[in-house]
This record gives structure tokens, sequence and C-alpha cells, in this order.
């Protein structure tokens, strides 16, 4: 299990040798013609590093477009339930929030997918919170059920399961799997979550791995940027992602770094991260692992996702709604967060192509299962 | 030139193609009709089988093209195999480009998978095109279960690195009874040639064109590079000497 590593690094040391890389170590990492490894990774996502930022959105485009073409992917939420036996501060479906939860029946399901189809879509991620008698293994997979015929590929997001549930759920048509660790600070992590079963660090740090065992085709890592450090979370993140891609290789990885959003009742993020370092981290990912998806969401502007397309990300959302029923069922109900970007995913495409990219809709198939 | 025959048909163009990584469908069609490409691979994954309008396809209907299927993204022979017969039903053709990587990363093929796919493929009437390593005794075994080409790698899927595994392909091409055709890792026109004037039957490019600044030219140069190479291997190319001819200290004693 990752832990077994992750137990064996001290996070001040990693803190302290990426914030002493220098621009000679970046320079090193830059000109490398061979694969690079989490201390060059380390160099690149240094501060040091942000005097390099053109030369590393240069390489990562090329290695992008080398491995995925000029490409991007859509894909879109659909948003199950907003029950949650959590707190989580940072989230707008936290349990001690007063809101009005709603979880979709067979038939809203139904009338929620029809909508995001007319829409084009034919890759979904599902969504919910962690409420495990209301949306458990046995709703999800009736979900996966009703919504197989309609997507060809079908992802979701919900609280960690177990691998007997993850290789039902397989079993049903499930493809993907995302799940984020929010931080890898230990200590930390049981301040944003106080209460729930998601306050177990170690059963959130080893669901990669139950993942793993369950030889999903794909799965989804990251942190939630704004709770700690983003350069320490970030490294174990790729350490996570070395770990996994040696131990669990018929796996892809995809990577996303969700900025907090604001939403009602959440706290304010402790740490800012810029547009440029956000952008220096997504070259920074790139340039580490030239095969890893990098995928980003509607959280992020329409200027900073104009001009992101070219730089090293293979897909996107668009037209995103965060809310159960938001598309057609009830659209007024309460977001998990704002979103940033609400344009439509045709404008959103047609972004694409003005970039000279084209916009995939469809790159899996139900006969893969 | 000659023709390649390749199970029941034949082909002038020595070029083949992926469609993949391309900037728009619009772009891929124009590339590959200037490519003069007469066989051209296309992911099932990427197209939508039930639909006559599927934007892939769509560009694809040229007489120009034939269509070669592939199993991208499928990890073990059964999957490839079920995969298989949904492609031929749905797009009327039995060739079959049989890609069996359960290693997403390098997308490496899986030698014993591949091999028992196929196996079954071939009995049940695929004409199967296989992508595999450049393994010699695997091209043989391959051989014996009736494929209808081999297509082995040069270097790994995507990289661009040209012919890595050049000692093992010339084994490839000297022992074998069934066309060679050099697939992934040719990343310039120089690299198909290469291929070709070694002798290779075929080579099959997709990222070095999609993905370059102009996939029309760079189509173009592929095509000629690969015409150039079949025809220098046909006129056999002058061999480079390593020993001199001009006297025989060794033999001049046979001279009268």
């Amino acid at each position: 299990m990752f832990t077994q590593l992750f137990d064996t690094y001290n996070r001040e040391e990693i803190k302290q040798s990426i914030y002493s890389k220098t621009k000679a170590d970046v320079e090193h990492t830059l000109n490398k013609t061979t694969k690079r490894n989490l201390e060059d990774f380390k160099a690149l996502i240094s501060p040091a590093a942000s005097y390099y930022l053109e030369s590393m959105a240069q390489v990562s485009q090329q290695l992008t477009q080398k491995r995925f073409g000029k490409t991007i992917q859509l894909y879109i939420p659909l948003y199950l339930s907003n029950e949650c036996q959590n707190i989580c501060k940072y989230c707008g479906f936290s349990l001690d929030n007063k809101i009005k939860r709603k979880t979709l029946t067979n038939e809203e399901i139904l009338k929620e997918a029809k909508a995001i189809k007319t829409l084009g879509y034919d890759h979904i991620l599902l969504v919910t919170g962690e409420a495990n008698q209301m949306v458990g293994t046995p709703y999800l997979k009736n979900a996966i059920r009703l919504l197989k015929p309609y997507f060809s590929h079908i992802s979701i997001e919900v609280q960690p399961l177990d691998q007997y549930d993850y290789e039902e759920l397989i079993a049903e048509g499930l493809t993907t799997v995302l799940v984020y660790q929010e931080t890898y600070h230990r200590e930390d992590y049981k301040i944003y979550h106080p209460k729930g079963k998601k306050s177990n660090f170690n059963y959130r740090i080893e669901t990669p791995d139950r993942l793993g065992k369950a030889e999903i085709h794909k799965m989804g890592l990251g942190i939630l940027i704004g709770l700690e450090d983003w350069r320490t979370d970030s490294f174990f993140t790729a350490l996570h992602l070395n770990y996994l891609e040696k131990k669990y290789w018929r796996t892809k990885y995809s990577v996303s770094f969700p900025r907090i959003r604001p939403a009602r009742g959440i706290i304010e993020p402790k740490v800012i991260m810029t547009d440029k370092e956000l952008v220096q981290l997504i070259c920074a990912y790139r340039i580490f692992n030239e095969e890893v998806e990098l995928s980003l969401s509607t959280r992020e502007s329409e200027n900073f996702r104009n001009n992101i397309i070219k730089l090293g990300i293979t897909s996107m959302s668009a037209g995103s709604k965060t809310n159960p029923g938001g598309y057609e069922v009830e659209k007024q109900s309460l977001e998990q967060f704002e979103i940033s970007d609400e344009r439509t995913p045709q404008e959103i495409a047609q972004l694409i192509k003005s970039n000279g990219y084209e916009a995939v809709w469809k790159d899996w198939d139900k006969i893969l299962m | 030139m000659k023709k390649l025959k390749i199970a029941d048909k034949e082909f002038s163009s020595r070029l083949f193609t992926g469609t993949g990584k391309f900037s728009s469908s619009q772009l891929m069609e124009e590339a590959l009709l200037a490519s003069g490409s007469e066989l051209v691979t296309v992911a099932l994954k990427r197209v939508n089988l039930h639909n006559e309008e599927d934007d892939i396809l769509r560009h694809l209907s040229h007489t120009q093209f034939n269509l070669l299927p592939n199993t991208s993204g499928v990890r073990t022979a059964k999957e490839a195999v079920f995969a298989a017969q949904l492609a031929r039903e749905a797009l009327e053709t039995n060739w079959l480009k049989l890609e069996i990587h359960p290693d997403p990363k390098y997308l490496l093929p899986d030698l014993v998978e591949t091999l028992k796919a196929a196996e079954e493929l071939t009995k049940l009437g695929f004409i199967v095109l296989p992508y595999i390593h450049a393994d010699p005794v695997l091209c043989k075994r391959l051989e014996d279960a009736g494929v209808a080409a081999v297509m082995p790698l040069g270097s790994p899927i995507g990289s661009n690195s040209g012919l890595q595994t050049k000692r093992f392909l010339e084994i490839i091409i000297e022992q074998s009874n069934v066309p060679v055709i050099i697939d992934a890792g040719i990343g310039a026109p120089s690299h198909a040639a290469e291929a070709m004037e070694m002798g290779a039957d075929a080579v099959l490019v997709n990222t070095a064109i999609a993905v370059s600044e102009n996939p029309l030219q760079m189509a173009k140069a592929f095509k000629l590079a690969v015409e150039a190479g079949r025809m220098a291997f046909e006129a056999r190319l002058a061999k480079s000497k390593n020993f001199a001819e001009a006297s025989s200290p060794l033999t001049s004693f046979l001279q009268e």
C-alpha cells in the first residue's frame, strides 16, 4: 500500500528541498533529453522555475502534442445527489451546511441524461456526496445501468469504496474513478475533515491501491488547491502517481488541479495559487510525465481557459452544473461550488477549434468492457 | 514499383496511415488523401459504429481508402475478439489491426494475448494484421496462426524515435513469408525511407503527419520517402564497401 512508502517521507524536508531548488536545477531539468524524475519535478514546481515559465510552456506543448495530438477531450459532470454525512470545511455539501438535500430518482437521472446528450456529450462523470445509505454502491450500480445505453464512457467521483464495490461497478460498465486526496498533510487533513467517514486519512490515501487491485481502466488523482502548500502537496501527488504507475501498470492515470471556489458556508482558502503558478504546475506535470492525462474544469475563468488549451491539458469540462438536477429537473437547487466559466459546450468546442485543436467527444466504447 | 498484395487486396501505395491526433477531421481527410495512402487504420473507440454520420468515418468515405479498424483500448484476447466481431458487423470489413496493449503508458503490445487472439480471429475468418514487438520468433508463430501480415514496431508508439529495433526488423524481413509492415516510432520521412530500403513491405505512420505544423506537406513528404525507399530497394542499393579491390595481395598468385 502507498502508506508504507508515504510514511518514509518527512513533509517538512520535502518542502525545504523544493524551496531550495535553484535556477541551475531548473535548467538542468529542462535540458534533459531523458525522462524526468521526482527530483526534476521538485525543480519544476519550485519558486526558481517561475523564471522559466515560457520555456516550460513550450516543452509542455511539444510533449503533449506528441502524445495526445492536437485534441482536447470533453466531459461533463452529472450530480446525482448532494446528500452527505461528512463535514468538510471547504465543501458546499458539508453535513453542517443547512441546504435542501436532493437525490435524483431513476426518472430524474434519465431526464438529466437526455438533457446532457442534447449538448453533444458521450463521456459522463457521475458525482455524489458521501451518504452510504442513500447513495452507496447499489444506488451507483443502478445509475450506471440506467446510463450505460446513452454514454460510451462513465466515470464516477464519489466516496472511496472497497475493492469489491469497485469490481462490482466495473462489471456494470464503470471505466474511470476520480478520487482526490484533497491534501497529503496528515495532521491538517483531520482539521478539514472533522467528522464522517472521510476523516479517515489512511482509508482515503489507500483508495487508489484498491482501485488498482480492482483493475480500473483509469483513475484520476489530485489535491484541492488552497488547503495547504500546493508545491508540497503536488510533490506527494507525483510520488503517488509514480508509485501507482509502476504497481498498477494496466491502469491509465489523470491528474486534476482544482482550486477552491466560493460556495455557501465554506472556509476561505488558506493558500492562494495565482494563475501563473497554476500554469507552472500544469507544465511541470507534463514535463515530468509525458503520458498522464491532465484535466481542467469549469472552476477556472474564461480567460484562463481560453489560453490554457495549448499548454499541456488533455481534457476539459464545459457547461457544467454542480447541483443535482441542474440540467433539467431542478435548475435552481444549490450548487457544490460556483462555476467560473459558464460558456456552453458548443462555445467551448468552438474555442478549442479556434486554437487549432479538435474537440473529442468520444474516445471509448462500451465494447471495450 | 511492384504492387503490394496483402490477403486478396493489392496496394499501389506502401504508406499506411493512422487517423488519430489530427487537429480536425477535415485536415485528416486532406492529409491522408495527399499521402496517397490506401489503407487507413481507425480506432474503434473513436468512432460511433452505429451512426452513419460519424464525423471520422464520414471523412474517410473515399474509394482511395480501405478501412483497417483497430482494437486499441482492449487489454485481453477475449476483449479483442469481441471488439473485432462488432467492428466487422458495423464497418463491413473483415480486416483488422489487432492491437492489445494492456500498458496504457507506453502502449507496448502483449505478445501472449496477441498470439491467442490472432489464432482465434483467423479461425473466425478475419484478415489479421497484428501490432507486435520486433520479435522474429513471435512473427513465425503468428505466421503459423495464419495472419495476413505482421506489424512490428520500430520504437514505442508516438515516440518519433525511428528504427530502434533495426537489427531485429532485419531478421523479421529476412525470414517472413507474409508482408512486414513497420508500425510505430517512424517520426521522419528518412525513417520511412530507411525501413523501405531495408526491404519492409510497407510502413504505417500517424503521429509524425498528424502533429506536424503542416500535415498536408508532411503527408506528401512521407509519400515520396516511401516511394524513394521502395524504388531503391527494388533497384538494389549499392553496398557500401569495407574492403579494397584495386590490388589483391592475398590472391594475386592465382593470376596467370
